[in-house]
Protein backbone atom coordinates (compact mmCIF):
# COMPACT_ATOMS: atom_id res chain seq x y z
CA UNK A 1 0.00 0.00 0.00
CA UNK A 2 2.96 2.26 0.52
CA UNK A 3 3.44 2.61 -3.20
CA UNK A 4 -0.15 3.53 -3.89
CA UNK A 5 -0.08 6.05 -1.07
CA UNK A 6 2.72 7.78 -2.87
CA UNK A 7 0.58 7.92 -5.98
CA UNK A 8 -2.07 9.82 -4.14
CA UNK A 9 -4.00 6.79 -2.99
CA UNK A 10 -6.65 6.15 -0.44
CA UNK A 11 -8.17 9.57 -0.70
CA UNK A 12 -11.34 8.37 -2.33
CA UNK A 13 -13.49 11.15 -1.00
CA UNK A 14 -11.03 13.96 -1.27
CA UNK A 15 -10.47 16.28 -4.16
CA UNK A 16 -7.34 16.55 -6.19
CA UNK A 17 -5.78 19.53 -7.86
CA UNK A 18 -5.82 19.09 -11.62
CA UNK A 19 -3.81 21.15 -14.04
CA UNK A 20 -5.44 21.15 -17.44
CA UNK A 21 -4.53 22.86 -20.71
CA UNK A 22 -7.89 23.90 -22.12
CA UNK A 23 -8.14 25.94 -25.32
CA UNK A 24 -4.60 27.18 -24.91
CA UNK A 25 -4.98 28.27 -21.30
CA UNK A 26 -3.73 26.56 -18.16
CA UNK A 27 -6.56 25.92 -15.72
CA UNK A 28 -6.16 24.67 -12.19
CA UNK A 29 -9.14 23.06 -10.59
CA UNK A 30 -9.65 21.13 -7.36
CA UNK A 31 -12.13 18.37 -8.07
CA UNK A 32 -13.10 14.76 -7.35
CA UNK A 33 -10.92 12.12 -8.97
CA UNK A 34 -14.02 10.27 -10.14
CA UNK A 35 -15.19 13.16 -12.28
CA UNK A 36 -15.06 12.67 -16.01
CA UNK A 37 -13.45 15.26 -18.23
CA UNK A 38 -16.98 16.16 -19.36
CA UNK A 39 -18.01 16.90 -15.79
CA UNK A 40 -14.86 18.87 -15.07
CA UNK A 41 -15.28 20.97 -18.22
CA UNK A 42 -18.95 21.70 -17.66
CA UNK A 43 -19.22 21.90 -13.89
CA UNK A 44 -15.84 23.09 -12.70
CA UNK A 45 -14.71 25.20 -15.63
CA UNK A 46 -18.10 26.42 -16.83
CA UNK A 47 -17.41 25.33 -20.40
CA UNK A 48 -20.92 24.16 -21.18
CA UNK A 49 -20.37 24.08 -24.93
CA UNK A 50 -19.44 20.41 -24.51
CA UNK A 51 -22.74 18.55 -24.22
CA UNK A 52 -23.65 15.50 -22.22
CA UNK A 53 -25.70 12.97 -24.10
CA UNK A 54 -25.76 9.26 -23.31
CA UNK A 55 -22.65 9.43 -21.12
CA UNK A 56 -21.89 5.86 -22.12
CA UNK A 57 -20.03 6.36 -25.40
CA UNK A 58 -23.00 5.74 -27.64
CA UNK A 59 -23.71 9.18 -29.13
CA UNK A 60 -20.57 11.32 -29.61
CA UNK A 61 -21.96 14.67 -28.52
CA UNK A 62 -19.39 15.07 -25.73
CA UNK A 63 -16.45 14.72 -28.14
CA UNK A 64 -13.52 17.05 -27.49
CA UNK A 65 -10.01 17.13 -28.94
CA UNK A 66 -7.24 15.75 -26.78
CA UNK A 67 -3.86 16.33 -28.40
CA UNK A 68 -5.69 16.93 -31.65
CA UNK A 69 -7.61 13.66 -31.63
CA UNK A 70 -11.35 13.46 -31.06
CA UNK A 71 -12.18 11.49 -27.92
CA UNK A 72 -15.26 11.19 -25.75
CA UNK A 73 -15.02 13.35 -22.66
CA UNK A 74 -17.69 11.26 -20.88
CA UNK A 75 -15.39 8.23 -20.85
CA UNK A 76 -12.18 9.91 -19.78
CA UNK A 77 -11.37 11.15 -16.32
CA UNK A 78 -10.33 14.73 -15.80
CA UNK A 79 -7.16 13.42 -14.21
CA UNK A 80 -6.41 11.39 -17.34
CA UNK A 81 -6.43 14.57 -19.39
CA UNK A 82 -3.59 16.15 -17.44
CA UNK A 83 -0.51 16.87 -19.56
CA UNK A 84 -2.57 16.98 -22.75
CA UNK A 85 -3.89 19.80 -24.92
CA UNK A 86 -7.67 19.92 -24.71
CA UNK A 87 -9.76 21.81 -27.25
CA UNK A 88 -13.49 22.30 -26.72
CA UNK A 89 -15.97 23.97 -29.04
CA UNK A 90 -15.32 27.24 -27.19
CA UNK A 91 -11.75 27.06 -28.41
CA UNK A 92 -12.62 26.79 -32.09
CA UNK A 93 -13.03 30.48 -32.72
CA UNK A 94 -9.99 32.26 -34.08
CA UNK A 95 -9.46 35.91 -33.02
CA UNK A 96 -13.09 36.16 -32.05
CA UNK A 97 -14.24 34.95 -35.45
CA UNK A 98 -16.01 31.65 -35.97
CA UNK A 99 -14.01 28.78 -37.43
CA UNK A 100 -14.79 28.13 -41.13
CA UNK A 101 -16.60 24.96 -40.02
CA UNK A 102 -18.81 26.95 -37.66
CA UNK A 103 -19.55 29.46 -40.39
CA UNK A 104 -20.36 26.74 -42.92
CA UNK A 105 -22.69 24.98 -40.46
CA UNK A 106 -24.51 28.26 -39.81
CA UNK A 107 -24.67 29.25 -43.49
CA UNK A 108 -26.07 25.92 -44.60
CA UNK A 109 -28.38 25.39 -41.64
CA UNK A 110 -26.62 22.16 -40.82
CA UNK A 111 -27.71 22.36 -37.19
CA UNK A 112 -31.33 21.97 -36.20
CA UNK A 113 -31.59 21.58 -32.44
CA UNK A 114 -27.80 21.84 -32.31
CA UNK A 115 -27.15 19.45 -29.47
CA UNK A 116 -24.89 17.14 -31.47
CA UNK A 117 -23.04 19.98 -33.19
CA UNK A 118 -20.16 20.71 -30.76
CA UNK A 119 -19.01 17.09 -31.02
CA UNK A 120 -19.43 17.09 -34.78
CA UNK A 121 -17.58 20.39 -35.24
CA UNK A 122 -14.58 19.18 -33.26
CA UNK A 123 -14.51 15.78 -34.92
CA UNK A 124 -14.71 17.45 -38.33
CA UNK A 125 -11.95 19.88 -37.31
CA UNK A 126 -9.66 16.99 -36.48
CA UNK A 127 -10.43 15.46 -39.87
CA UNK A 128 -9.71 18.69 -41.78
CA UNK A 129 -6.53 19.28 -39.79
CA UNK A 130 -5.29 15.87 -40.92
CA UNK A 131 -6.85 15.75 -44.40
CA UNK A 132 -7.63 19.20 -45.81
CA UNK A 133 -9.52 17.76 -48.80
CA UNK A 134 -11.49 14.75 -47.58
CA UNK A 135 -13.85 12.82 -49.82
CA UNK A 136 -17.51 12.48 -48.91
CA UNK A 137 -16.78 8.95 -47.79
CA UNK A 138 -13.90 10.03 -45.55
CA UNK A 139 -16.17 12.61 -43.92
CA UNK A 140 -18.83 9.96 -43.32
CA UNK A 141 -16.22 7.64 -41.80
CA UNK A 142 -14.85 10.38 -39.56
CA UNK A 143 -18.32 11.36 -38.31
CA UNK A 144 -19.51 7.77 -37.90
CA UNK A 145 -19.43 8.19 -34.13
CA UNK A 146 -21.63 11.29 -33.94
CA UNK A 147 -25.37 10.80 -33.87
CA UNK A 148 -27.79 13.52 -34.98
CA UNK A 149 -31.43 12.82 -34.32
CA UNK A 150 -32.96 15.89 -36.01
CA UNK A 151 -31.97 16.61 -39.55
CA UNK A 152 -30.28 13.62 -40.98
CA UNK A 153 -26.75 14.03 -42.10
CA UNK A 154 -26.80 15.47 -45.61
CA UNK A 155 -26.40 19.10 -44.61
CA UNK A 156 -23.80 18.21 -42.04
CA UNK A 157 -21.72 16.47 -44.70
CA UNK A 158 -22.24 19.38 -47.11
CA UNK A 159 -21.16 21.86 -44.45
CA UNK A 160 -17.91 19.99 -43.83
CA UNK A 161 -17.26 19.96 -47.58
CA UNK A 162 -17.97 23.67 -47.80
CA UNK A 163 -15.65 24.42 -44.88
CA UNK A 164 -12.90 22.35 -46.51
CA UNK A 165 -13.14 24.64 -49.53
CA UNK A 166 -13.11 27.78 -47.36
CA UNK A 167 -10.05 26.89 -45.33
CA UNK A 168 -7.03 28.38 -47.10
CA UNK B 1 -26.71 12.23 -14.95
CA UNK B 2 -24.91 8.93 -14.82
CA UNK B 3 -21.96 9.54 -12.57
CA UNK B 4 -19.05 7.33 -11.73
CA UNK B 5 -19.04 5.94 -8.21
CA UNK B 6 -16.15 6.92 -5.95
CA UNK B 7 -12.93 4.98 -6.40
CA UNK B 8 -9.28 5.25 -5.72
CA UNK B 9 -7.24 6.04 -8.83
CA UNK B 10 -3.68 4.80 -9.00
CA UNK B 11 -1.26 5.85 -11.74
CA UNK B 12 1.80 3.62 -11.74
CA UNK B 13 4.68 4.79 -13.88
CA UNK B 14 6.21 1.44 -14.74
CA UNK B 15 4.87 -2.03 -15.41
CA UNK B 16 6.81 -3.30 -12.41
CA UNK B 17 5.11 -0.78 -10.17
CA UNK B 18 1.72 -1.68 -11.65
CA UNK B 19 2.15 -5.39 -10.97
CA UNK B 20 3.28 -4.64 -7.42
CA UNK B 21 0.23 -2.47 -6.74
CA UNK B 22 -1.95 -5.14 -8.29
CA UNK B 23 -0.45 -7.90 -6.17
CA UNK B 24 -1.38 -5.88 -3.08
CA UNK B 25 -4.87 -4.90 -4.10
CA UNK B 26 -5.89 -7.57 -6.64
CA UNK B 27 -9.36 -8.67 -5.55
CA UNK B 28 -10.54 -5.09 -5.11
CA UNK B 29 -8.70 -3.56 -8.03
CA UNK B 30 -9.41 -3.32 -11.73
CA UNK B 31 -7.13 -2.29 -14.53
CA UNK B 32 -8.10 0.55 -16.80
CA UNK B 33 -6.44 1.50 -20.08
CA UNK B 34 -8.69 3.27 -22.59
CA UNK B 35 -11.63 3.17 -20.20
CA UNK B 36 -14.20 2.75 -22.97
CA UNK B 37 -15.62 -0.43 -21.47
CA UNK B 38 -14.70 0.08 -17.81
CA UNK B 39 -16.26 3.51 -17.29
CA UNK B 40 -19.67 2.84 -18.86
CA UNK B 41 -19.86 -0.34 -16.81
CA UNK B 42 -18.95 1.49 -13.62
CA UNK B 43 -21.64 4.05 -14.38
CA UNK B 44 -24.17 1.27 -14.81
CA UNK B 45 -23.08 -0.56 -11.69
CA UNK B 46 -21.77 -3.62 -13.53
CA UNK B 47 -18.25 -3.03 -12.25
CA UNK B 48 -17.62 -1.64 -8.79
CA UNK B 49 -13.87 -1.66 -8.16
CA UNK B 50 -12.50 0.04 -5.06
CA UNK B 51 -9.22 0.76 -6.81
CA UNK B 52 -8.56 1.54 -10.45
CA UNK B 53 -5.03 0.94 -11.63
CA UNK B 54 -4.31 2.95 -14.75
CA UNK B 55 -2.17 1.48 -17.51
CA UNK B 56 -2.02 4.73 -19.46
CA UNK B 57 1.44 5.80 -18.40
CA UNK B 58 3.17 2.48 -19.05
CA UNK B 59 5.68 2.65 -21.87
CA UNK B 60 6.20 -1.12 -21.71
CA UNK B 61 2.71 -1.54 -23.19
CA UNK B 62 3.42 0.66 -26.20
CA UNK B 63 4.84 0.02 -29.62
CA UNK B 64 4.14 -2.08 -32.71
CA UNK B 65 7.28 -3.57 -34.18
CA UNK B 66 8.62 -6.48 -36.16
CA UNK B 67 10.93 -8.75 -34.18
CA UNK B 68 12.71 -11.94 -35.14
CA UNK B 69 9.72 -13.92 -33.79
CA UNK B 70 7.06 -11.96 -35.60
CA UNK B 71 4.99 -8.87 -35.01
CA UNK B 72 4.80 -7.45 -31.49
CA UNK B 73 1.79 -5.31 -30.63
CA UNK B 74 1.84 -3.54 -27.27
CA UNK B 75 -1.45 -3.99 -25.41
CA UNK B 76 -1.65 -0.26 -24.76
CA UNK B 77 -1.73 0.72 -28.43
CA UNK B 78 -4.99 2.31 -29.50
CA UNK B 79 -7.26 0.56 -31.96
CA UNK B 80 -6.71 3.50 -34.32
CA UNK B 81 -2.95 2.96 -34.17
CA UNK B 82 -3.36 -0.77 -34.84
CA UNK B 83 -5.69 -0.28 -37.80
CA UNK B 84 -3.43 2.33 -39.38
CA UNK B 85 -0.09 0.64 -38.83
CA UNK B 86 1.71 0.14 -42.13
CA UNK B 87 2.65 -3.52 -41.71
CA UNK B 88 -0.74 -4.47 -40.27
CA UNK B 89 -2.68 -2.63 -42.98
CA UNK B 90 -0.59 -4.33 -45.66
CA UNK B 91 -0.04 -7.86 -44.37
CA UNK B 92 -2.91 -8.35 -41.93
CA UNK B 93 -5.92 -6.62 -43.48
CA UNK B 94 -8.18 -8.79 -41.31
CA UNK B 95 -6.70 -7.29 -38.15
CA UNK B 96 -6.73 -3.75 -39.55
CA UNK B 97 -10.36 -4.19 -40.52
CA UNK B 98 -11.34 -5.76 -37.20
CA UNK B 99 -9.71 -2.93 -35.25
CA UNK B 100 -11.27 -0.37 -37.55
CA UNK B 101 -14.71 -1.88 -37.14
CA UNK B 102 -14.78 -1.54 -33.36
CA UNK B 103 -17.33 1.03 -32.22
CA UNK B 104 -16.63 4.59 -33.44
CA UNK B 105 -13.60 6.72 -34.41
CA UNK B 106 -13.59 8.55 -31.06
CA UNK B 107 -13.70 5.30 -29.10
CA UNK B 108 -10.96 3.76 -31.24
CA UNK B 109 -8.74 6.72 -30.39
CA UNK B 110 -9.26 5.85 -26.72
CA UNK B 111 -9.74 2.08 -26.61
CA UNK B 112 -6.72 -0.21 -26.71
CA UNK B 113 -6.09 -3.51 -28.45
CA UNK B 114 -5.44 -5.11 -25.05
CA UNK B 115 -8.78 -3.89 -23.80
CA UNK B 116 -10.53 -5.21 -26.88
CA UNK B 117 -8.95 -8.64 -26.54
CA UNK B 118 -10.05 -8.84 -22.90
CA UNK B 119 -13.37 -7.05 -23.34
CA UNK B 120 -16.18 -8.21 -21.08
CA UNK B 121 -18.75 -10.61 -22.50
CA UNK B 122 -22.06 -9.03 -23.45
CA UNK B 123 -25.74 -9.79 -23.02
CA UNK B 124 -28.98 -7.84 -23.46
CA UNK B 125 -29.86 -8.62 -19.85
CA UNK B 126 -26.50 -7.51 -18.49
CA UNK B 127 -25.49 -4.43 -20.47
CA UNK B 128 -28.14 -2.22 -18.92
CA UNK B 129 -28.31 0.42 -16.21
CA UNK B 130 -28.65 -0.61 -12.59
CA UNK B 131 -32.22 0.69 -12.65
CA UNK B 132 -33.13 -1.50 -15.62
CA UNK B 133 -31.49 -4.60 -14.20
CA UNK B 134 -33.15 -4.08 -10.85
CA UNK B 135 -36.57 -3.70 -12.49
CA UNK B 136 -36.24 -6.85 -14.60
CA UNK B 137 -34.50 -8.86 -11.91
CA UNK B 138 -30.75 -9.31 -11.73
CA UNK B 139 -29.00 -12.05 -13.68
CA UNK B 140 -26.22 -14.36 -12.50
CA UNK B 141 -23.48 -12.31 -14.18
CA UNK B 142 -24.12 -9.44 -11.79
CA UNK B 143 -26.09 -9.35 -8.53
CA UNK B 144 -28.48 -12.22 -9.40
CA UNK B 145 -28.78 -16.01 -9.28
CA UNK B 146 -30.18 -17.18 -12.61
CA UNK B 147 -29.58 -16.66 -16.30
CA UNK B 148 -32.39 -14.60 -17.78
CA UNK B 149 -31.79 -15.82 -21.34
CA UNK B 150 -32.00 -19.49 -20.43
CA UNK B 151 -33.27 -19.83 -16.85
CA UNK B 152 -32.33 -23.52 -16.84
CA UNK B 153 -28.72 -22.80 -17.71
CA UNK B 154 -26.10 -23.46 -15.06
CA UNK B 155 -23.63 -21.07 -16.60
CA UNK B 156 -23.80 -17.53 -17.84
CA UNK B 157 -24.38 -17.30 -21.59
CA UNK B 158 -23.08 -13.78 -22.23
CA UNK B 159 -21.40 -13.43 -25.62
CA UNK B 160 -17.73 -13.03 -26.56
CA UNK B 161 -17.79 -9.64 -28.28
CA UNK B 162 -14.25 -8.80 -29.30
CA UNK B 163 -13.58 -8.10 -32.97
CA UNK B 164 -9.84 -8.43 -32.77
CA UNK B 165 -9.79 -11.65 -30.69
CA UNK B 166 -11.06 -14.02 -33.42
CA UNK B 167 -8.62 -12.51 -35.92
CA UNK B 168 -5.69 -12.83 -33.53
CA UNK B 169 -6.67 -16.43 -32.72
CA UNK B 170 -6.88 -17.19 -36.44
CA UNK B 171 -3.35 -15.80 -36.79
CA UNK B 172 -2.08 -17.99 -33.93
CA UNK B 173 -1.13 -15.03 -31.72
CA UNK B 174 0.41 -15.41 -28.28
CA UNK B 175 -0.21 -13.11 -25.34
CA UNK B 176 2.37 -11.99 -22.81
CA UNK B 177 1.02 -11.72 -19.27
CA UNK B 178 3.03 -10.12 -16.51
CA UNK B 179 2.55 -10.34 -12.76
CA UNK B 180 4.73 -9.68 -9.76
CA UNK B 181 5.92 -13.29 -10.06
CA UNK B 182 7.11 -12.82 -13.62
CA UNK B 183 6.12 -13.19 -17.21
CA UNK B 184 4.25 -15.97 -19.00
CA UNK B 185 3.48 -16.47 -22.64
CA UNK B 186 0.33 -18.33 -23.68
CA UNK B 187 -1.65 -18.97 -26.82
CA UNK B 188 -4.41 -16.41 -27.01
CA UNK B 189 -7.09 -19.04 -27.51
CA UNK B 190 -6.10 -20.65 -24.23
CA UNK B 191 -6.96 -17.42 -22.49
CA UNK B 192 -10.65 -17.82 -23.23
CA UNK B 193 -13.21 -19.99 -21.48
CA UNK B 194 -16.71 -20.70 -22.70
CA UNK B 195 -18.32 -19.18 -19.63
CA UNK B 196 -19.92 -15.74 -19.69
CA UNK B 197 -18.72 -14.85 -16.19
CA UNK B 198 -15.38 -16.59 -15.96
CA UNK B 199 -14.55 -15.91 -19.61
CA UNK B 200 -10.88 -15.13 -19.23
CA UNK B 201 -8.02 -17.14 -17.76
CA UNK B 202 -5.95 -14.04 -17.01
CA UNK B 203 -5.59 -13.90 -13.25
CA UNK B 204 -6.51 -10.72 -11.44
CA UNK B 205 -2.95 -9.77 -10.62
CA UNK B 206 -1.74 -10.10 -14.22
CA UNK B 207 -1.33 -7.35 -16.77
CA UNK B 208 -1.62 -8.07 -20.48
CA UNK B 209 1.60 -6.62 -21.80
CA UNK B 210 1.24 -7.35 -25.47
CA UNK B 211 0.54 -9.73 -28.30
CA UNK B 212 2.91 -11.57 -30.55
CA UNK B 213 1.81 -12.62 -34.01
CA UNK B 214 4.13 -15.35 -35.33
CA UNK B 215 6.22 -14.54 -38.38
CA UNK B 216 4.59 -17.26 -40.51
CA UNK B 217 1.19 -15.66 -39.99
CA UNK B 218 2.31 -12.54 -41.81
CA UNK B 219 2.33 -14.56 -45.03
CA UNK B 220 -1.18 -15.98 -44.66
CA UNK B 221 -4.20 -14.80 -46.56
CA UNK B 222 -6.57 -13.38 -43.97
CA UNK B 223 -10.02 -11.85 -43.72
CA UNK B 224 -12.55 -10.76 -41.10
CA UNK B 225 -16.27 -10.39 -41.72
CA UNK B 226 -18.53 -8.76 -39.15
CA UNK B 227 -22.30 -8.79 -38.79
CA UNK B 228 -24.10 -5.96 -37.03
CA UNK B 229 -27.12 -3.75 -37.51
CA UNK B 230 -25.35 -0.42 -38.03
CA UNK B 231 -22.13 0.30 -39.87
CA UNK B 232 -20.63 1.84 -36.74
CA UNK B 233 -21.08 1.79 -32.94
CA UNK B 234 -22.28 -1.82 -32.76
CA UNK B 235 -20.44 -4.75 -31.26
CA UNK B 236 -20.29 -7.83 -33.48
CA UNK B 237 -23.31 -10.12 -33.29
CA UNK B 238 -21.33 -12.48 -35.48
CA UNK B 239 -17.75 -12.30 -36.59
CA UNK B 240 -15.85 -14.71 -38.85
CA UNK B 241 -12.07 -14.59 -39.05
CA UNK B 242 -10.31 -16.85 -41.51
CA UNK B 243 -6.72 -17.49 -42.56
CA UNK B 244 -5.46 -19.61 -45.44
CA UNK B 245 -2.30 -20.55 -47.26
CA UNK B 246 -2.24 -22.09 -50.72
CA UNK B 247 0.81 -23.59 -52.45
CA UNK B 248 1.69 -22.99 -56.10
CA UNK B 249 -0.59 -25.79 -57.26
CA UNK B 250 -3.51 -24.23 -55.40
CA UNK B 251 -3.41 -26.89 -52.71
CA UNK B 252 -4.35 -25.73 -49.23
CA UNK B 253 -1.45 -25.81 -46.78
CA UNK B 254 -3.20 -24.09 -43.93
CA UNK B 255 -6.76 -23.06 -43.13
CA UNK B 256 -8.30 -21.73 -39.96
CA UNK B 257 -11.72 -20.31 -39.20
CA UNK B 258 -12.58 -18.63 -35.89
CA UNK B 259 -16.02 -17.34 -34.96
CA UNK B 260 -16.97 -14.68 -32.46
CA UNK B 261 -20.28 -13.75 -30.84
CA UNK B 262 -21.60 -17.30 -31.15
CA UNK B 263 -20.60 -18.41 -27.64
CA UNK B 264 -18.87 -16.99 -24.56
CA UNK B 265 -15.45 -17.56 -26.13
CA UNK B 266 -14.11 -17.31 -29.67
CA UNK B 267 -14.78 -20.66 -31.39
CA UNK B 268 -12.31 -22.42 -33.65
CA UNK B 269 -13.98 -24.38 -36.44
CA UNK B 270 -11.84 -27.51 -36.37
CA UNK B 271 -13.21 -28.75 -39.73
CA UNK B 272 -11.49 -25.91 -41.56
CA UNK B 273 -8.12 -27.53 -40.93
CA UNK B 274 -9.20 -31.17 -41.13
CA UNK B 275 -11.24 -30.84 -44.31
CA UNK B 276 -9.27 -28.28 -46.28
CA UNK B 277 -5.60 -28.88 -45.56
CA UNK B 278 -3.84 -30.89 -48.24
CA UNK B 279 -6.66 -30.45 -50.73
CA UNK B 280 -7.60 -28.17 -53.57
CA UNK B 281 -10.30 -25.81 -52.33
CA UNK B 282 -13.66 -26.39 -53.94
CA UNK B 283 -17.05 -24.87 -53.36
CA UNK B 284 -18.36 -28.17 -51.97
CA UNK B 285 -15.53 -28.38 -49.45
CA UNK B 286 -15.97 -24.88 -48.08
CA UNK B 287 -19.70 -25.46 -47.89
CA UNK B 288 -19.07 -28.42 -45.61
CA UNK B 289 -16.83 -26.24 -43.43
CA UNK B 290 -19.51 -23.53 -43.40
CA UNK B 291 -22.11 -26.09 -42.26
CA UNK B 292 -19.76 -27.11 -39.46
CA UNK B 293 -19.37 -23.45 -38.46
CA UNK B 294 -23.13 -23.03 -38.22
CA UNK B 295 -23.36 -26.25 -36.22
CA UNK B 296 -21.05 -25.06 -33.46
CA UNK B 297 -22.66 -21.61 -33.35
CA UNK B 298 -25.17 -21.21 -30.56
CA UNK B 299 -26.59 -17.73 -30.81
CA UNK B 300 -29.28 -17.01 -28.24
CA UNK B 301 -31.94 -14.38 -27.81
CA UNK B 302 -29.60 -12.04 -25.93
CA UNK B 303 -28.14 -9.84 -28.68
CA UNK B 304 -29.35 -7.74 -31.58
CA UNK B 305 -31.20 -9.37 -34.52
CA UNK B 306 -32.91 -12.78 -34.43
CA UNK B 307 -30.85 -15.67 -33.14
CA UNK B 308 -31.95 -18.04 -35.93
CA UNK B 309 -30.84 -15.45 -38.46
CA UNK B 310 -27.45 -15.11 -36.78
CA UNK B 311 -27.03 -18.89 -36.88
CA UNK B 312 -27.82 -18.94 -40.60
CA UNK B 313 -25.41 -16.09 -41.18
CA UNK B 314 -22.63 -18.06 -39.47
CA UNK B 315 -22.78 -20.37 -42.47
CA UNK B 316 -23.09 -17.59 -45.03
CA UNK B 317 -20.23 -15.54 -43.58
CA UNK B 318 -17.93 -18.57 -43.28
CA UNK B 319 -18.68 -19.43 -46.88
CA UNK B 320 -17.96 -15.89 -48.03
CA UNK B 321 -14.77 -15.63 -45.99
CA UNK B 322 -13.31 -18.89 -47.31
CA UNK B 323 -14.38 -18.20 -50.89
CA UNK B 324 -12.72 -14.80 -50.72
CA UNK B 325 -9.46 -16.28 -49.44
CA UNK B 326 -9.46 -19.09 -52.00
CA UNK B 327 -10.39 -16.75 -54.83
CA UNK B 328 -13.60 -18.67 -55.59
CA UNK B 329 -16.66 -17.05 -57.08
CA UNK B 330 -19.84 -17.73 -55.15
CA UNK B 331 -23.03 -17.68 -57.16
CA UNK B 332 -25.98 -16.91 -54.98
Amino acid sequence: MKKSKKNGADDRLTKRLLRLQVNGETKEVATEVSKTLLEVLREDLGLTGTKHGCELGECGTCAVLVDGEPVLSCLMLGIEAENTEIVTVEGMTQNGKPHPLQKAFADLGAAQCGYCIPGILLTAKALLDEKPYPTRDEIRQALAGNLCRCTGYTKILQAVELAAKEIP
Amino acid sequence: MLRLPEFNYIQPRTLREATKVLADLAPNAMLVAGGTDVYPKMKRGQFAPRHLVSLRGLRELKGIRQTKDGLWIGAGESLTAVSRHRVIAKRLPALAHAAESVSTPQLRNMGTIGGNVLVDTRCNYYDQTFFWRQAVGFCMKKDGQICLVAPGSEKCLAIASSDTAPVLVSLGADVILVSKQGERRVKLEELYRDDGIDYCAKSQDEVLKGLLIPKEALGLRNVYLKLRRRGSFDFPILGVAATMDLDNQGECRHARVVLTAVASAPKVVAEAATLLQGKKITKELIETVADAAAKISHPLDNADLDYWYRKRMAKVFTLRALAQLAGLELVA
